[in-house]
């Protein structure tokens, strides 16, 4: 949740970045502790995955802020409106 | 004899390259010795095959040079014939005359040329020499050739080297208008040539001046019993244009204004040879005329009306070529009298006769001219027998030839005219012995105007220094009247000989002669194994009688002109004031120039510049109307483009527009808006999904 309105309130892209992790690490606890009640290993392998995801998703992501900045002297997300009418 | 064709190609190829490297690189002296070695040569051939020609029996030699225009088939009167011109010469007694004439004074005149033309700039004479040659082998064509159509090569090619020369000083506007003159008057008469020609196809379906007098022998002639027939037809058509080319009533006008070329070019075109083609062609056709005596009778009075004219006109002219040109009108009309009377041999004996003494008279006004740095007013000269002697002997020798005293050439031609006029129609012979008069007037006029009585020209530097008389260095100050070169002295002196021996050949039977030149000529005329007309001949006595009278005529001529001219010149002035009205009507040459401005040129300008009107007006209207509509249609549609079809185009453009315009608010471009929409777009479904189930 706070993750959620961290992605869509926020304005600086790194705290948006931060946010996206904590929604993805969010929905990682859920998925130990409902494989943990259910007992059944197949969520847990899912957040190993989703783990991998992550960080390959970090890595993809920082470079893509690492290019924003450096074009806009910026790291504000309303600056970009590229896509505006 | 074989050879004759080579006789016009020696002065075209002179011409050609005169024409094509002379005026470029060859000096005045080189131009002009190139083209008389030309002619010489052509002389030295033509007298060869004329001694040749004397030599046979048959008097006729055709030699075929090309096949010109080959068989073709086309209708003529006998359905269709084959229409096939070889381009081929004849020499007969007619052509060598005609020969000899063109080549011999053609000689004498390009050599007299080089003293004539030497002040002319180095092109200039190159050009000069190269049309002359030019002129000289069309003239040798025309003689030669022995078809119609051969002939009017030669016809139209004279007519182009007259037009060339006349306008030989193009810049001065009286010389190119004279020469437009002379080629679109004779254009008219060339118009009845050619239809007499296509006539003389049509009928005969040959063109051979041999076949066709051969079958114009076998038609039955045309007398105003039997109607004016198709051979009287041919007949006239052929006369008109003998009239153009040879300067007879109406169509005389331009070889008066022809005098604006140089001198030699007068007294080779415009008075001894290209003048007479047309004598030439009605006595080469002389079987079709005999055959057509009431186109006879037109060409009899023709030629007498318009050597009484001319010669009235010559009587008050002031310029000296200009009484000249007159004279050789007056002459020309002899011949043509003669030819209209059946003497075809007196016409071509007059016209031999009449080219020695007028090319002479011609050239000495040339001398004269030369001599008075380009003067050519008679009132300006006067007294000039001092200063150029041998310019007046050979003058006054050829105008004693001309006026017709025993025993210059004049004589025997012109007495020989008379006599076979005055047996055709007295009424004829009457305006021809008038004629006689004023001629020996004119002349001695001219003669005692130029020659006699005290100078009337501009002064000069060292008046009392005659010396410098027969020195010849123009380009400085005038000296004064002086001799003319060798170079001109010397022709003048060769045709006064002939002029004083050309009659030699045609002494009449009455005076101990054989009528030598008409039996020499009479196989040209007639056609061999048809009955030949006897002429209806004067007896001795008769022909004795007029021959007195009109050398009475002559002599009271000459003594007229002495008296009113040498001995009393204030009596001439007195003369003119008499009889100013008359005056008046001959020094404007009975108006006829103003007469034809007035109706047939002013007419051709006013029917040109209405049909330009109507041109501009109806066939440029037309294409302006069409321009114009394709303008105004092509507008409308423009009109209907810009509003009604790009109109519509906008309109759902700009509905678009509008529309959109609600629309394009959610386009935020903001990630987050993105996100918070599919965000709500979750719960809705969520909750969509929860309450449904």
């Amino acid at each position: 949740m706070i993750g959620v309105i961290g992605v869509l309130v926020r304005r600086n892209i790194i705290i948006i970045f931060m946010s996206i992790e904590l929604i993805l690490n969010a929905v990682n606890i859920n998925l130990v502790a409902s494989s943990h009640q259910l007992q059944d290993m197949a969520g847990q392998v899912f957040v190993v995955f989703v783990i991998a995801v992550a960080a390959a998703e970090a890595a993809v992501g920082l470079g893509i802020l690492i290019a924003f900045y450096r074009n806009k002297e910026t790291v504000n997300i309303d600056e970009v409106q590229l896509m505006r009418w | 004899m074989d050879l004759i064709w080579l006789i016009p190609l020696l002065p075209g190829i002179g011409a050609a390259i005169n024409g094509l490297f002379g005026i470029r690189f060859f000096s005045k002296r080189m131009a002009g010795v190139f083209a008389v070695s030309t002619m010489a040569g052509a002389f030295v051939l033509s007298a060869n095959a004329f001694l040749q020609l004397l030599g046979t029996a048959e008097r006729y030699h055709k030699v075929t040079v090309a096949h010109w225009i080959p068989p073709i088939p086309l209708e003529t009167f006998n359905g269709i014939g084959s229409f096939e011109v070889p381009w081929a010469f004849v020499l007969d007694p007619l052509s060598g005359m005609m020969l000899l004439i063109v080549t011999g004074i053609g000689l004498l005149i390009h050599i007299y040329s080089i003293g004539y033309i030497e002040h002319e700039p180095r092109g200039g004479v190159a050009r000069f020499f190269c049309y002359l040659n030019l002129f000289c082998f069309f003239m040798l064509t025309l003689v030669l050739g022995s078809n119609f159509l051969v002939m009017f090569v030669g016809w139209e090619g004279v007519g182009l080297c007259s037009y060339l020369l006349i306008g030989y000083w193009y810049r001065k506007q009286s010389a190119s208008d004279a020469g437009k003159k002379a080629f679109i008057t004779n254009r008219i008469g060339d118009w009845g040539f050619v239809m007499g020609v296509f006539l003389i196809y049509f009928t005969f379906g040959t063109l051979d001046f041999k076949e066709v007098a051969e079958a114009a022998s076998q038609v039955p002639v045309e007398t105003a019993a039997v109607g004016f027939g198709v051979v009287s037809a041919i007949c006239l058509f052929l006369f008109v244009g003998a009239t153009g080319k040879s300067a007879q009533v109406p169509l005389y006008v331009w070889l008066p204004d022809a005098m604006e070329g140089p001198t030699p070019v007068s007294a080779l075109i415009h008075a001894a040879t290209m003048v007479t083609a047309g004598v030439y062609m009605v006595c080469r056709n002389a079987v079709l005329f005999t055959h057509a005596p009431m186109v006879m009778e037109i060409v009899a009075v023709v030629g007498a009306l318009t050597a009484l004219m001319a010669a009235t006109i010559a009587l008050v002219q002031t310029d000296i070529k200009r009484v000249l040109a007159y004279s050789t009108v007056s002459q020309l009309g002899y011949m043509f009298l003669a030819a209209g009377v059946g003497a075809f041999g007196a016409a071509a004996f007059h016209l031999m006769t009449h080219a020695f003494f007028k090319a002479l008279l011609f050239l000495g006004s040339g001398s004269v001219i030369h001599g008075m740095n380009e003067e050519q007013d008679m009132r300006q000269m006067g007294g000039l027998k001092l200063y150029m002697p041998v310019t007046f002997v050979t003058m006054l020798i050829g105008a004693i030839a001309i006026a017709g005293i025993p025993p210059f050439a004049g004589f025997f031609s012109k007495d020989l005219i008379l006599a076979r006029t005055f047996v055709h129609s007295p009424m004829l012979w009457v305006i021809g012995a008038v004629t006689a008069v004023m001629t020996a007037f004119y002349m001695f006029r001219l003669i005692n105007m130029t020659f006699f009585g005290p100078y009337r020209g501009p002064d000069w530097e060292h008046r009392q220094d005659t010396s410098h008389a027969g020195d010849d260095d123009h380009g400085h100050a005038w000296h004064g009247p002086h001799e003319s070169p060798q170079l001109m002295t010397v022709p003048l002196m060769l045709l006064s000989v002939g002029a004083v021996v050309a009659g030699f050949v045609g002494i009449p039977a009455a005076l101990g002669g054989s009528d030598a030149i008409e039996h020499f000529l009479e196989p040209s005329f007639t056609v061999a194994g048809a009955p030949v007309a006897e002429a209806h001949h004067l007896s001795h006595a008769a022909e004795w009688g007029l021959m007195a009278f009109s050398v009475l005529l002559a002599i009271g001529g000459i003594w007229y002109a002495y008296r009113n001219y040498v001995q009393r010149p204030e009596n001439s002035e007195q003369m003119a004031e008499n009889w100013s009205g008359a005056h008046r009507v001959l020094t404007n040459k009975y108006y006829v120039d103003e007469a034809y401005d007035a109706t047939v040129i002013r007419g051709t300008m006013t029917s040109a510049n209405s049909l330009w009107t109507v041109d501009k007006r109806v066939v440029d209207g037309a294409v302006n109307g069409t321009g114009w509509t394709t303008i105004a249609s092509s507008w409308v549609s423009h009109i209907l483009d810009k509003y009604v079809v790009d109109g519509l185009i906008n309109l759902v453009a700009w509905a678009c527009g509008e529309a959109s315009y609600l629309f394009r608010r959610a386009q935020t471009g903001l990630i987050q808006n993105y996100a918070f929409a599919s965000l709500l777009g979750v719960f809705a479904f969520v909750t969509w999904f929860l309450f449904t189930r």
